[in-house]
């Protein structure tokens, strides 16, 4: 029943959880039968939850797989909280909690039984297997229908039993691949809500896999978006979003060339989109209320004023178009 | 991550072994396989030939029964290599019927319901999953095979005295291997083909034509080629083979044939076994096969290529 030091202390320190990357890729490349999948992925995410963003066959899931010790590196590797995958695959799984794409569970099994089995398969003893088993199908919504077999589960009730599989030995990381697949809208928002409760306990990173970008938007504070196995973007969405604070479209009433004039003496950029809008980026120091006040002095009417927002469809299609973004 | 706290909670507890984690699968599993009654009925009749092999015993040493009965026990079926020999291979027939029952949904299940992901991406190496699921076999059929076969030779062995168990030690090396070897075999097999059918109904049939088509064709091409060569495409043939050998039965030549000619003139045909290590080779080729087709099938994903 040892426990290896390290281990114990990472399980057991919530700060170690922010030190060290939670995913380093050095290189990474997969290729299956001589075809390239991922191509030398580089970068370190660090975020307490990273959205994995891509069209089909980016190789999403193929990184998750491989970081997961399924498929091997064909070159480069990776690390999950400091630990190579391919030499400390086993130290990394104890890591690990990962809720497949697909429907996946065992035949004949209730509930209760399922989520044990693969707590005990994780390492827990018996006992705590089953308390957390109890637990985790409690926490998920389940705790009603966890003697029932999972054969007799609605898709709804299975992907809320392969999140229980994926928490039951309380992971440190867990790995969620289109979480909300096939579920109606009440079961997506209960999911939701599961995932940003859990990223918000601050005891579990997540990495989410989804072709859903409201999902992503909802639940991750980083995205990393692959295009051809490759990064085409990976950023900070918070950081994206308070950036682009500084950009202002306005519609204005008026002579609009002598309010461009002045824009220019408060050394804002500008694009004129037409004689009757605005595209302002606005520079250190220069505040919204100086564009009142200046419009005031110019005789210019405000009519609408909105910060551009980059939505997150915004930056994937930006990606697609751009091809590699670089961390 | 309490029921009545409803939040997420990392586990700091300790933790099983390493090594002993693949004995979790049997120990689910036969909560499964003990569910029904059919099964659990047959396995019970597998111990009726280990009560009669201890009476038979009992009664060799106990002349008083004897005389009652007035039977001569001893003269009819002596206590020898003969005697372990005979039941050892009756509690492998009976061993390759529990197998054909518990072992091909083993594998076929996950695959069918995509369960290996679940597994692999635990502290959970494919050998172990591949180790855990033979198990749930390899126990069963210990538990009708070997187990009770060395139990009965040391009470043949108390009370014949310590003399005969020197004697006949190398008989208890007999038992336990050719047991363990015939038990591997079936696990190893019912294994290779669960993961190879997704299907239990087929997997089993499947499991039936490998020990038995193959014996039909032994058969045929022994009679055709008057030889006892045949053998070695049979399962059954290989491993009556092994344990002869190992009980000390083996003959190369064991039957001989006086046969009419073309010509009308009489002669003599002997038919000859392979020889033992022949049969040791290609039971190591079977048993290697289906660890290859274990290895290749028993993935979290099949890499399409």
């Amino acid at each position: 029943m040892a426990l290896p030091a390290s281990l114990q202390e990472e399980l057991t320190n919530p700060q170690t959880l922010t030190d060290p990357a939670v995913i380093d890729l050095l290189g990474l490349s997969v290729a299956f039968g001589g075809r390239p999948i991922l191509k030398g992925l580089r970068g370190d995410l660090r975020g307490k939850a990273i959205g994995l963003l891509g069209p089909n066959g980016a190789g999403k899931t193929t990184l998750i797989h491989t970081l997961l010790g399924f498929y091997e590196p064909t070159g480069g590797s990776a690390q999950i909280f400091g630990h190579d995958i391919i030499d400390h695959a086993r130290q990394i799984k104890s890591l690990v909690g990962y809720m497949p794409e697909r429907d996946a569970f065992i035949a004949q099994m209730s509930a209760v039984h399922f989520v044990r089995l693969m707590g005990e398969l994780s390492g827990l003893p018996k006992e705590a297997a089953l308390e957390r088993a109890h637990e985790a199908l409690f926490y998920v919504g389940l705790g009603e229908a966890r003697y029932r077999k999972l054969e007799t589960y609605s898709l709804g009730m299975k992907q809320l039993a392969k999140l229980a599989q994926a928490i039951v030995h309380g992971p440190k990381l867990l790995f969620l691949d289109e979480p909300t697949n096939g579920l109606d809208p009440p079961a997506r928002l209960r999911m939701i809500k599961l995932i940003r409760e859990i990223r918000d306990s601050g005891q579990a990173n997540i990495v989410l896999s989804s072709h859903l970008l409201l999902d992503v938007e909802e639940c991750c504070d980083e995205i990393l978006i692959l295009r051809e196995g490759q990064i085409a973007v990976y950023c900070n969405l918070e950081e994206e979003r308070k950036s682009n604070r500084k950009f202002l479209m306005v519609e204005t009433r008026g002579d609009q060339s002598k309010f461009v004039e002045a824009l220019k003496g408060l050394g804002c950029e500008y694009a004129i989109t037409n004689e009757h809008r605005l595209k302002i980026v606005l520079q250190g120091g220069v505040e919204v209320r100086d564009l009142y006040q200046l419009a005031a002095r110019e005789q210019v009417q405000l009519r609408r004023l909105s910060y551009k927002r980059d939505s997150l469809e915004d930056i994937f299609l930006k990606a697609m178009e751009n091809g590699h973004g670089s961390l | 991550m309490a029921v009545y706290e409803q939040k997420y909670k990392r586990y700091a507890g300790p933790l099983t072994p390493e090594w002993s984690r693949f004995l979790i699968i049997p120990h689910h599993a036969y909560r499964g396989v003990f569910k029904s009654k059919l099964f659990t009925a047959f396995f019970v009749v597998c111990f009726v030939p280990l009560l009669v092999e201890a009476i038979l015993i009992y009664l060799h040493h106990n002349m008083n029964a004897l005389g009652v009965m007035r039977l001569q026990i001893r003269e009819l079926i002596p206590i020898d290599a003969t005697f372990f020999q005979t039941f050892v291979n009756l509690q492998g027939g009976f061993a390759f019927f529990v197998a054909l029952l518990v072992g091909p949904p083993l594998v076929s299940r996950d695959l069918r319901n995509n369960a290996l992901p679940l597994y692999l991406c635990r502290p959970f190496s494919r050998t172990e999953y591949v180790l855990g699921k033979m198990s749930v076999v390899l126990i069963l059929l210990s538990a009708i095979t070997w187990v009770p076969q060395v139990l009965l030779f040391l009470f043949q062995s108390y009370l014949e005295g310590f003399t005969w168990f020197r004697e006949n030690l190398w008989m208890l090396f007999a038992i336990i291997v050719g047991s363990v070897v015939w038990i591997l075999l079936l696990a190893l097999i019912s294994q290779a083909v669960s993961a190879l059918v997704k299907w239990r109904v087929i997997a089993s049939g499947v499991i039936l034509a490998i020990f038995f088509i193959p014996s039909v064709f032994a058969e045929f091409f022994n009679l055709v080629f008057l030889t006892h060569w045949g053998h070695l495409m049979s399962l059954a043939g290989l491993m009556r083979n092994i344990s002869a050998g190992l009980f000390g039965t083996f003959a190369e030549t064991t039957t001989t044939m006086r046969m009419e000619g073309f010509d009308g003139t009489l002669r003599e045909v002997v038919l000859t076994e392979p020889p033992l290590w022949l049969n040791w080779g290609m039971l190591f080729l079977v048993c290697a096969a289906c660890l290859a087709l274990l290895s290749r099938k028993v993935k979290a994903y099949e890499v399409v290529k």
